[in-house]
């Protein structure tokens, strides 16, 4: 054996035995503390590290769904979808120190970019949507390892509207869901950074048109190199919403209120289809997809005419003497007049102690209508007439017949935020103001005006119910839905016909206020309204400097025994209806050349491409003034 | 005494020792495969092969005529560590290997089975059976580990320079202090430690202190706690088997077979395995100590002491580091880890407890 050193003589390890056993309970703690660190982490709560492994391992980017689009009754587009890029930040790797190079390539206000991140909490945040030719390319440049790596490209879709505000009212916009929606229970599927409709159709159908995002899966390393696909879940795109705008209808309606205040609503009132709806001034939905630009933003708010406000269900309007045919049709079902009851009209008549003037008066028109009976009074809109009727059937019998035609109550169609108008009576004036009615004031309603206030939406339906023979139907927009009776009114007969022939004789016979909306052939009944603005409470106010002129309506239905169509057109500061009539007449023949064409079996589709692209242009027969009648 | 050398082996803790290797060598294939470390367990396989040899080769020679020539292996292995200074290799702005031939070959492995001697030798030869360490025997310890330490830190290699520190206590320890001398030592530390600390490089401190508060920097020093933690918990109970971790082969998990290889380990075979694996080093190095208790003399006591505390040291601070209860320090896992001076080194020592047991009845 090898040697051993000096001094190693008979030396016995027995003596370290407590040392050794020291160490060997060492031994046992550090064990037990090294097995108890594994514990926590593999058995007490590994669902913690597989998840963080799973973030680490797949790089999911999101497969955006395509929202469902908008059509017209004969299934043509209105509104569409097409491709872009958004760029999208992986949170896990944001570097905050690289935001301020990307909002200054990108043009980007950094604040808002800041600010977005900060506020969305979701793994993946878009920051742009839309991006241009020079945005991609810069990201593509920067998006390796070294530069910004957190970038991704992604596709995505824009909505796109028709242009120049075509139908904005009725397709509505979409927009990034809001914080205050999320919180509500119906936005429950909803997610930060979702598309969600905000107005129109777009909001009322939200369901229906979106989709269901996917998801691609990829596996990635450390270094950001995708190894393998992982399980894909595709986009399950938003179904189609058919509506039953008619373009051919839509585009007169359009076309006839450009430059104009107002609003035009055609119906079919059989069935309470919507066929064309539309409201002026109008705003560019493309303009709120995606991120609206601040100054678009403002521009639009401050507006005095209030571009966003629908006219044809979100405002109120007196009806004006669109109101007299149910002011007839109350008289003569009280049995307060015949259809021979005379009134004379010297250009006004005294009530209660104040003087009411009729349209026609000296000194343009010196002796007013003279004696007048039913048939003239609605063919010439006397309003004298009218003073009477109302003034012997009294507030709550003239309320109960236009309560049937759906005046001061909602008519509940496929849209937000329709709005309530009025129709008074005693009980509403004692709830409102705690008052008692005056009888005076039920001379003003006779004609339309005073506190009856109507929607354009809501006129459409009454006067179409009125030529439906006493059947109100629930207008609405969603292609193929079952027809809903509001109301049915069990009225005589001879009465309703006689009010629906002094309507004809307003279009077809002379004297006749509302001649211009005739249309050879076709049997049409209207009426004419001329509205002051006194309860045209939401323009008080704002439109400093613009001369308050009166309002004119139109209304018509046709054809005369059997309504196919009816036709409601407001032209705000028109003066008199008759200025409305010229609108209503081209809707109502659009209507009927294409059933026309339809029935001799020839190309349906209109030059509806010129009458797009023609909403740009103003034609002279809609600006020129027309002389009162 | 070739063939009773052989028969005379201590095969339980041979066993041991070869079933660690086995599941470094397995554990090494698997964390590697397809990654750039290709081809790394063949190697290791040469390493624990060629460390055997080693093995039975240093039992045979004998610790005691190995401790008769401690003074020449001391002056080689602080001359290794100088020439490792000049003319090592820089890896990750460290130099710590040598080129020797073909491969290269780290010192600072080495001088820890040197120092192993050196102190029992000491230890036996300076300080009589039943007596405490003087001062100046402290001194003089402190001093023969203290050299080759400051050149190991120097290049840097903190980690393994620190693995130099257990040999010295257990040794110290087991040869015998007074309380006083236990206290104004540990007062003392509690002075200098801190100083030493703040003579830290910066990438050191953020290492030392990283593992406490990884979150703070996920993307650089906290990065490789995260991502070790991770890994472990990802394997849950059971693991996610063989060549299935994700942490380990998407290269999240930092050096996954050298000295990362039980997070990777542990990502795959989960608790269970973990608790296997642990079991094995936890008999190893019982199994070391009872080599010192029934050690011959003095010399070989203090030799299997200074290998069980080297050992246990390394357990602790390895797969500490591992699920983030110690510093991440660089230091390899025994027996598993890949590579091969920290391979050799370990088979070296075990050949040295190996020689005490050799030599058990021989008086």
């Amino acid at each position: 054996m090898s040697s051993a050193p000096e001094g190693a003589f008979r030396d016995d390890p027995r003596d370290f035995a407590g040392k050794i056993a020291v160490f060997q309970y060492l031994t046992v703690l550090v064990f037990v503390f090294l097995v108890s660190g594994f514990w926590q982490l593999q058995v007490q709560d590994p669902e913690r590290y597989v998840e963080a492994a799973e973030r680490n391992r797949i790089k999911s980017t999101p497969l955006l769904a395509a929202r469902g689009k908008i059509l017209d009754r004969d299934g043509r587009v209105i509104v569409d979808n097409h491709t872009s890029y958004s760029l999208l930040l992986n949170r896990d790797q944001i570097n905050p120190g690289h935001l301020p190079a990307m909002a200054t390539a990108l043009n980007i206000d950094y604040g808002d970019l800041s600010a977005a991140i900060r506020r969305n909490t979701r793994p993946q945040i878009i920051i742009k949507d839309q991006l241009t030719r020079d945005d991609i390319a810069w990201i593509e440049a920067h998006q390796d390892e070294s530069a910004y790596p957190e970038m991704q490209l992604i596709q995505s879709w824009r909505r796109q509207y028709p242009q120049n505000g075509f139908a904005a009212h009725v397709t509505g916009y979409v927009g990034e869901i809001s914080e205050n929606d999320l919180n509500l229970p119906q936005f429950s599927e909803y997610k930060q950074g979702d598309i969600v409709g905000k107005d129109g159709l777009e909001k009322e159908y939200d369901k229906t048109l979106r989709g269901i995002d996917g998801q691609q899966r990829v596996q990635v390393d450390n270094f950001g190199h995708e190894r393998q696909m992982d399980a894909t879940q595709a986009a399950v795109p938003g179904q189609d919403l058919k509506t039953t705008l008619d373009l051919d209808l839509q585009s007169v309606a359009e076309l006839a209120m450009q430059g104009k205040h107002g609003a035009v609503v055609a119906l079919d009132p059989r069935s309470g289809e919507v066929l064309a709806m539309m409201s002026a001034p109008t705003f560019d939905p493309n303009k709120f997809t995606g991120r609206i630009s601040r100054t678009d933003w403002n521009q639009i708010m401050n507006d005095p005419f209030k571009p966003l406000l629908n006219r044809a269900t979100q405002a109120e309007f007196a009806p004006g003497s669109t109101f007299k045919p149910f002011t007839a049709l109350a008289g003569l079902e009280t049995g307060t007049i015949t259809d021979e009851t005379e009134f004379h009209c010297s250009g006004g008549a005294s009530f209660y102690g104040n003087y009411y003037s009729c349209w026609r008066h000296a000194p343009q028109y010196p002796g007013g209508h003279g004696n007048i009976s039913l048939h003239r009074a609605i063919r010439e809109s006397c309003d004298v007439f009218f003073y009477n009727v109302a003034n012997k059937l009294g507030i709550d019998r003239l309320a109960e017949y236009a309560d049937y035609a759906g005046f001061g109550h909602k008519t509940g169609i496929d849209l937000p935020n329709e709005r309530e108008s009025t129709m008074p009576s005693t009980k509403w004036k004692l709830h409102l103001t705690r008052q008692k009615w005056y009888a005076g004031e039920t001379i003003s309603v006779g004609i339309g005006q005073g506190a009856i206030t109507v929607s354009p939406l809501q006129l459409a339906v009454a006067e179409g119910g009125l030529g439906n023979r006493g059947k109100w139907m629930q207008p609405h927009l969603l292609a193929g839905m079952a027809p809903k009776v509001l109301r049915t009114g069990h009225f005589n007969p001879d009465n309703v016909e006689k009010v629906i022939e002094g309507m004809y004789a307003v279009v077809n016979e002379e004297h006749g206020t509302g001649r211009t909306a005739a249309l050879p052939g076709i049997k049409v009944c209207g009426k004419t309204g001329t509205a002051q603005l006194a309860s045209n409470k939401y323009l008080k106010g704002t439109a400093a400097g613009r001369a308050m002129k009166d309002n004119a309506w139109f209304i018509a239905y046709a054809p005369e025994e059997a309504p196919e169509i009816v036709v409601v057109a407001l032209f705000e500061n028109g003066e008199h209806g008759d200025r409305a009539s010229w609108i209503v007449r081209d809707v109502m023949k659009a209507y009927f050349d294409k059933k026309e064409r339809k029935a001799k079996g020839l190309e349906l589709q209109t030059e509806i491409e010129d009458r797009l692209s023609a909403t740009t242009l103003v034609p002279a027969h809609y600006v020129e003034a027309k002389p009162k009648q | 005494m070739g063939y009773r050398s052989f028969k005379e082996l201590d095969w339980p803790l041979t066993i041991v020792t070869l079933i660690l290797s086995g599941l470094g060598i397995i554990q090494v294939y698997s964390a590697t495969n397809g990654t750039k470390w290709d081809g790394a367990w063949q190697k290791q396989i040469i390493w624990v092969i060629t460390g055997l040899i080693m093995m039975w080769g240093i039992a045979v020679v004998g610790y005691q005529s190995l401790m008769g020539k401690v003074l020449y292996l001391y002056a080689a292995v602080i001359g290794l560590l100088f020439a490792t200074t000049f003319i090592g290799n820089k890896v990750f702005g460290s130099t710590r290997w040598i080129r020797i031939g073909g491969f290269t070959l780290q010192p600072s492995e080495f001088v820890k089975i040197v120092l192993i001697l050196a102190i029992a030798r000491y230890l036996v030869e300076f300080v009589r059976p039943g007596t405490t360490l003087t001062w100046g025997d402290l001194g003089k310890l402190g001093l023969l580990v203290g050299i080759p330490m400051a050149l190991v830190m120097k290049q840097p290699d903190l980690g393994t320079s620190l693995t130099y520190v257990p040999i010295l206590v257990a040794g110290v320890l087991m040869a015998g202090l007074r309380w006083k001398q236990i206290l104004i030592i540990t007062l003392s530390l509690a002075v200098v430690l801190p100083i030493g600390y703040n003579l830290l490089k910066p990438y050191q401190r953020d290492r030392l202190v990283s593992f406490k508060y990884p979150e703070r920097d996920p993307k650089g020093t906290g990065f490789q706690v995260i991502q070790s933690r991770i890994a472990v918990g990802n394997g849950g109970m059971w693991g996610r088997g063989a060549k299935e971790s994700s942490q380990t082969h998407l290269g999240f998990l930092p050096v996954p077979h050298t000295d990362f290889i039980f997070s990777s380990f542990a990502e795959e075979h989960g608790f269970v395995g973990i608790v296997i694996a642990l079991v094995l080093y936890f008999l190893l190095i019982m199994q070391v100590v009872q080599n010192a208790q029934t050690a011959n003399d003095r010399a070989g006591f203090y030799v299997c002491m200074g290998v069980a505390a080297l050992l246990l040291f390394h357990v602790l601070v390895n797969v500490g580091m591992v699920v983030g209860k110690m510093p991440i320090t660089g230091i390899p896992l025994p027996l598993m880890s890949s590579g091969g001076s920290n391979t050799w080194s370990i088979f070296l020592m075990l050949g040295l407890v190996n020689g005490v047991r050799l030599r058990r009845f021989v008086n």
